[in-house]
């Protein structure tokens, strides 16, 4: 039925087995909405949100998302920028990985403002001395970017490919695309950095507060690193699921281990300072403030030093080990148990700077405050995942996402 | 945001920030309206009716 709008040459689902699919995600994506709209219209009442936790659920997944979604900015930068050709077989995907990622850190954010309709504010009275006007510039500007990388592809789609406007557009778009992968890589450079700098800054919050470089907290560069990292080892998980989904083989080995090689030693040089920083952190700035190391991770039902070994020793070091070494790339199992844990590691580390930083006592009087999100939190935090599933479908249905997949599965 | 807005300074801070953001958007709306233009003058000289 839907078969004039599908690629050439590849073979997809029936148009039944699809919109099942599409139905349950469907479904989990309503009760997200349900819970947005119950956010917009009571209030942020409905979370479990207090004046420990100004920051909480919505913040670690939009900063993890964003840092997931650091596989577009950075591979388009290897593309487009470093020149790494092999890599336009697995660009397109990234770029809507990286649109998914950031429209879904964009809607949690229109929940978390509270009031929405004055979200422009940030635009119009910007605070120029915080790092959260910087992230507020750098991720939508960068998101239009994703719009823009993200537009060719669509435009060719089998159908709208025929108006001659549309394929000349589409044209025209991949002849500059690296301008705009450079001002891609630039924005994100910043925003994903400042992401980081916001921890750092709190020289209130011990467990976050670092020095750094001039206005630059060494979180700054950290959640850079990490993203540039980990973000193409979730486009690798991405892409992996949905071969296993669509039973093909949809991207060349060596597309995978190239990526997954700078994955492994962006991650390397990543885990190494941020092992320096964690050690300096220890030992020099945190006593200077008046806390040991073990302040942080005792006392309290949850964060135990064991969060920490799992973030840098478990999810850094070991998947770093594994993707830098040829035998550990060549090895589809150890691959991808690597790019599991890289891909945990960023969110853990992206939650402790988030929630770790809140739930610690600064003060002698307080205790430990421990938080779990309300259902509406929850709900609203799954929702960009049904949304990020109906449009991963939506988009390898109709669209020629990848070039060698005709290649790879040959239709008799 | 403008310089016309009541609390801008003409200060570091200010023109750091504000012209990065000027700066990328510019980048991006002038890249976007070479594409749009030349598509038209390409669609207009019969370019695009055939596959290649």
């Amino acid at each position: 039925m839907d078969s004039a709008l599908i690629p050439k040459g590849v073979k997809r689902c029936s148009l039944g087995l699809f919109t099942l699919g599409i139905a349950v995600a469907g479904a989990v994506l309503l009760w997200g909405v349900y819970a947005m709209l119950l956010c917009w219209i009571k209030g942020l009442n409905q979370t479990n949100m207090n004046d420990y936790y100004g920051f909480a659920l919505w913040i670690w997944a939009d900063l993890a998302v964003i840092a997931l979604g650091g596989g577009a900015f950075f591979t388009g930068f290897l593309r487009y920028v470093i020149g790494k050709d092999e890599l336009k077989n697995i660009i397109n995907y990234a770029v809507i990985i990286g649109f998914i990622c950031y429209s879904s850190a964009l809607l949690i954010l229109a929940i978390d403002v509270g009031q929405p309709l004055r979200s422009w504010f940030i635009f119009w009275h910007a605070n120029v001395h915080s790092m959260l006007t910087e992230v507020a510039f750098c991720l939508s500007c960068y998101f239009v970017v994703l719009i823009i990388e993200f537009i060719p592809l669509i435009l060719e789609n089998r159908q709208l490919d025929k108006v001659p406007f549309f394929h000349n557009l589409s044209h025209n778009m991949h002849e500059v695309m690296a301008i705009f992968a450079a001002t891609g890589a630039f924005l994100s450079f910043f925003h994903q950095g400042s992401m980081g700098g916001i921890a750092g800054v709190l020289y209130g919050r011990p467990f976050g507060s670092r020095e750094g470089l001039l206005v630059w907290p060494w979180t700054f560069f950290l959640f850079t690193w990490s993203a540039a990292a980990c973000g193409p080892c979730f486009t690798i998980l991405v892409t992996w699921i949905t071969e296993k989904i669509t039973k093909k083989k949809l991207v060349k080995d060596n597309v995978i281990r190239l990526l997954a090689k700078i994955s492994g030693w962006m991650l390397a040089t990543y885990i190494i300072a941020k092992i320096i920083d964690t050690w300096y952190w220890a030992t020099v700035t945190a006593p200077s403030m008046g806390f040991t190391l073990m302040d942080f991770y005792s006392n309290n039902a949850f964060y135990g030093i064991w969060i920490l070994v799992l973030e840098i020793f478990v999810c850094g070091v070991i998947p770093a080990l594994i993707l830098i070494t040829k035998t550990g790339r060549n090895n589809s199992k150890l691959l991808m148990t690597a790019v599991i844990l890289a891909v945990i590691g960023v969110c853990i580390n992206r939650w402790v700077m988030v929630l770790q930083m809140m739930a610690m006592p600064v003060l002698t009087f307080e205790n430990w405050v421990l938080y779990l999100p309300s259902w509406q939190e929850v709900a609203t935090t799954i929702l960009p995942v049904a949304y990020g599933v109906i449009v991963l479908a939506l988009s390898y249905r109709y669209l020629p996402v990848f070039p060698q997949e005709k290649e790879l599965n040959p239709i008799d | 945001m403008f310089p016309f807005a009541f609390e801008w300074v003409w200060d570091a801070g200010h023109v750091v920030f504000m012209g990065g953001l000027w700066y990328a958007l510019s980048i991006i709306g002038l890249g976007m309206t070479y594409c749009i233009i030349k598509a038209v003058i390409d669609t207009s000289k019969g370019k695009g009716g055939h596959h290649h």
